[in-house]
């Protein structure tokens, strides 16, 4: 693993346009949803928002396994684990915002209880009805099991392959336990139908482009908070515990709290991606533990880059992008693509996407000088600018 | 190998014994028929007599014609009076065959046919004479049953006609079950003495029969005993259940041994060629289970293309199956993981990759559904021990094919020269290439042998599980928790760990239920890989690092 080079310039700059963009995109689909009528050319139509938003989300979770994987050298493949808890979290809210409209009219239990004969809510579903309740267990879930998990494998300095495959076990034992109808949960079916939050209609159109921009805001928010913890002093210690952890320790770190500290803040912020992801696809259920989802998430980042923080996010958007159009037009071949792209990622681009832009944005210019008329670089110009730089 | 063989070649003997033995007898029997053609006539007071008269023809077809009429089944055609037997078909006619010759009838009608008469009575003397018939078939298996039927549904007229057969029955298992019916018999109408003596030898009968009697014995007694017999009878019978129960408690473990023991091995299996691949060369390949769900597809195909082989198919598609995930496996090695050396997660990563590739593949070839795998005769059937226990032979025959797999390996990587490079490779690659062992060509065909075991896997969970594209999904975290529990590196430590967390899981599963059994055990394992990054058994000196 090559140490990255800090450039403090170059990433103070990154920060404020991928900001800018970010912010831009947001207020471009609004207006374009809500000011052109169907129809017209420059109309974003609803359900375009919505998939938006569900990419932003994933470009939230992809920035929680870039923080762990990327800065940390954690690969987590059950960072879905922590996804789909805090989705939970809001679904059990959703799920108490039904009240008496469900299919049996129960005013007290959700649908699910009533169909399984309960008669009273297990204890934890206690303060699911308040929405601070939801926001604090959207960060404590995730967060617990993260403080957990963490800070028993990391003492014990479970590390690399080990550690992934443990993730990966911790997510498919939940899997297995949520599958369950006694854990309270819904079992199979997961908690679903829901109709409104905070007073506005799921159904709603302006609620989905509320949600959307409420998912960019919180993104803007996580990269802010990303770019900051990587940049600090922590940030640091942490790169060098991926890079040389035992030298690290030498010197008088401990690199157990680092990691466990970094595991807690990125599981979180995977938990309020999922917190934002379920309101706006109506449902979630076990299924979103599966090991595979939290492969994918890896793949985004690969795919994306992972030394940079908005490669996670060009790798979530294009790689979902490509999972949309693909199941769409031939669902046989996603599979192919997917396997493909794993393979190629790892083999030949190794530092992704963003690894590659450096150098377009090399040729752009070139280009750009060409086309204004100005004598393109040298060979040997360029490579003393590469030097300075 | 050598015992599949033999295995094989007794069910052919078998077999063929059965096939010479069948067409011998006569197709129709004068005083039969005659009887027969007087069923119609004969009125229903009459009938027990002419019925009995039937029974004592002998005939090989006797029995069935017995049972037709107690089934309701036996029919007559109005014109003619031929006696049939009749099942209902399509579109209100009735199917005929004829009970005792060849002749073959059209479909007939309701209206044109009438059914031979009985009554509960008539019924009941049937089913004695039947039981007769087949106390004293000469086939064992036969005999056996209707035992056991007499057991079940006790009457007069069978305990009466198994004390007649009891001094001359030859075989032990039938004589054993028929003495146990007599002296439960003796139990439940017998006086104190012969109560007292039957307990007394029936006591170390595992029959649930004999049990079920003893409790329904010693219900029958009053709370509060008031004379001496029955005090000592209620003393002696809760002894006697309680020694039941005890010995049922003892195999009730054993037998959650051998069900953990095969669970086990096939988590051994799955995780033997994993331990190779990952244990000794140190490679994450997330595509093990491919090669297993490939095993079992080729166990598959074998069955599809040699159809009328299915007895030998397994033992076909043991080394085909090797032969195709060791192939895909070195193709694998060489387009993919070599480049990828000392970078274990981006292996991982590739080697993900390959396995969606792998299973949409076999999606498009064999499509998304289930495969179904016959499994041949000599796979079916079970070892009866005694009547509460009984090993299927299925699960025996995995049990010592993965021993014998695993030891095969043990064998090729500390004795063979293979064995010997591989360790090197895999100790210090440098210092095994200065001394002219060529790695890369080790490490191909460690990989492909790793893969191979995997596919072998396969064959046997074909036998088990449904074969589909997400065969390999479902073993690949056991087979890597395996693997790390026993500790990396160490074949004998697979063993232990698959065994033990195959027998831990059967035990918690009566009392948790599977799937919380299954939980119990991930939970466990990662708390206990917590405590013992290394394992069971970790390695040890300067190459364990």
């Amino acid at each position: 693993m090559t140490s990255s080079t800090a450039k403090p310039m170059s990433k103070f700059s990154n920060l404020h346009i991928v900001i800018g963009l970010l912010l831009l995109s947001t207020v471009y689909v609004t207006i374009c949803n809500l000011m052109f009528a169907e129809g017209s050319a420059m109309h974003v139509s609803d359900y375009t928002v919505s998939l938006f938003g569900k990419y932003l989300c994933y470009a939230l979770l992809a920035l929680a396994v870039d923080l762990v994987w990327g800065y940390c050298g954690i690969l987590s493949l059950g960072h879905g684990a922590f996804f789909t808890l805090g989705g939970y979290a809001m679904g059990m809210y959703l799920m108490r915002q039904i009240g008496d409209r469900g299919v049996y009219g129960n005013p007290d239990l959700p649908d699910f209880m009533v169909f399984l004969n309960w008669t009273e809510m297990p204890w934890y579903w206690g303060g699911s009805d308040s929405i601070l309740w939801m926001v604090v267990m959207v960060f404590v879930g995730p967060g617990l099991l993260a403080y957990v998990f963490g800070s028993l494998a990391f003492r014990s300095r479970v590390s690399g392959v080990y550690l992934s495959i443990m993730t990966q076990a911790v997510t498919y034992a939940l899997m297995l336990a949520f599958f369950r109808n006694e854990m309270g949960f819904g079992g199979n079916n997961g908690l679903t139908d829901f109709k409104e939050i905070l007073g506005f209609s799921l159904q709603e159109p302006h609620t989905k482009l509320g949600l959307f921009v409420a998912t960019a805001v919180a993104l803007c928010i996580g990269y802010v908070v990303c770019h900051f913890i990587v940049n600090s002093k922590m940030g640091r210690v942490v790169t060098a515990i991926r890079d040389a952890e035992s030298r690290v320790r030498f010197v008088g770190y401990k690199p157990e709290s680092y990691k466990v500290w970094i595991y807690v803040v990125s599981a979180m912020l995977a938990g309020v991606a999922g917190a934002l992801y379920v309101p706006q696809v109506g449902i979630i259920n076990p299924g979103e533990f599966s090991p595979l989802n939290s492969i994918e998430m890896v793949i985004w980042v690969a795919v994306g880059g992972r030394n940079s923080l908005y490669g996670a996010l060009i790798g979530a958007i294009v790689v979902s992008y490509a999972k949309t159009r693909f199941t769409a037009i031939m669902p046989e071949a996603w599979l192919f693509a997917l396997g493909g792209l794993f393979v190629l990622v790892t083999l030949l681009l190794p530092k992704g996407i963003a690894g590659l832009l450096p150098s377009i944005i090399e040729k752009v210019k070139a280009l750009t000088a060409t086309l204004i008329g100005n004598k393109p670089p040298t060979a040997t110009e360029k490579q003393a600018s590469e030097v300075k730089s | 190998m050598l015992r599949f063989f033999s295995v094989l070649f007794s069910c052919l003997l078998c077999w063929q014994a059965l096939a010479e033995t069948a067409p011998s007898t006569p197709n129709t029997d004068p005083s039969l028929a005659k009887l027969v053609k007087q069923l119609p006539k004969t009125k229903l007071q009459k009938m027990a007599p002419l019925v009995e008269k039937i029974s004592q023809t002998n005939h090989p077809k006797t029995r069935d014609l017995l049972q037709y009429l107690m089934d309701g089944e036996l029919y007559y055609i109005k014109s003619g009076r031929a006696v049939v037997r009749a099942q209902a078909g399509d579109n209100g006619q009735y199917l005929l065959t004829d009970v005792l010759g060849e002749k073959t009838y059209e479909p007939l009608a309701k209206s044109k046919i009438s059914k031979v008469k009985t009554n509960n009575r008539l019924r009941g003397t049937i089913r004695s004479l039947i039981a007769q018939i087949e106390l004293t078939s000469p086939d064992k298996v036969v005999r056996l049953e209707a035992v056991k039927q007499l057991l079940d549904n006790p009457n007069d007229e069978g305990f009466a006609s198994i004390e007649t057969l009891v001094s001359t029955e030859q075989d032990k298992d039938v004589l054993n079950l028929m003495r146990i019916t007599l002296q439960l018999r003796q139990l439940e109408i017998g006086d104190h003495s012969q109560k007292m003596a039957a307990i007394e030898s029936l006591k170390d009968s595992l029959e649930p029969e004999v049990k079920n009697t003893f409790v329904s014995q010693l219900n029958a007694l009053p709370e509060k005993p008031q004379d001496a017999d029955t005090k000592a009878l209620k003393a002696r019978l809760q002894k006697a259940i309680q020694n039941v129960q005890d010995k049922r408690d003892v195999y009730a473990v054993v037998e959650n041994i051998f069900f953990g023991l095969s669970l086990g091995s096939v988590l051994l299996l799955a995780a033997i060629g994993l331990a190779i691949t990952f244990g000794v060369m140190g490679v994450i390949n997330m595509a093990h289970g491919e090669m297993i769900m490939l095993g079992a597809y080729t166990t598959y195909v074998v069955q599809l293309v040699f159809p009328h082989l299915i007895e030998y198919s397994l033992l076909i598609a043991v080394p085909a199956a090797f032969l195709v995930s060791g192939t895909v496996g070195i193709i694998i090695e060489r387009c993919v993981i070599r480049f990828l050396k000392g970078r274990p997660l981006e292996t991982l990563l590739a080697t993900f990759g390959i396995s969606l590739i792998l299973q949409q593949l076999v999606r498009t070839v064999f499509s998304p559904l289930n495969r179904q795998v016959a499994a041949p005769e000599w796979m079916s059937g079970s070892w009866q021990i005694n009547p509460i226990f009984s090993l299927t032979f299925n699960r025996l025959y995995i049990i010592l094919f993965s021993l014998m797999v695993f030891f095969a390996l043990l064998m090729i990587l500390k004795k063979s020269s293979l064995g010997l490079h591989v360790r090197a490779v895999s100790q210090n690659r440098d210092m095994a290439r200065a001394l002219s062992i060529k790695s890369d060509w080790v490490d191909a065909i460690t990989f492909g042998l790793g893969s191979g075991i995997a596919g072998v896997a396969g064959v046997v969970l074909s036998q088990l599980t449904n074969v589909g594209p997400n065969l390999g999904q479902a073993y690949i975290i056991d087979s890597f928790l395996v693997v790390v529990f026993g500790g990396v590196g160490n074949l004998w430590g697979t063993l232990v760990a698959a065994m033990s967390l195959g027998s831990i899981n059967k035990f918690l599963e009566p009392i948790t239920g599977s799937v919380l059994a299954n939980i119990i055990v991930l939970v466990g394992l990662v708390l206990f890989i917590q405590k013992r990054p290394k394992g069971l058994f970790p390695q040890k000196g300067r190459a364990a690092d």
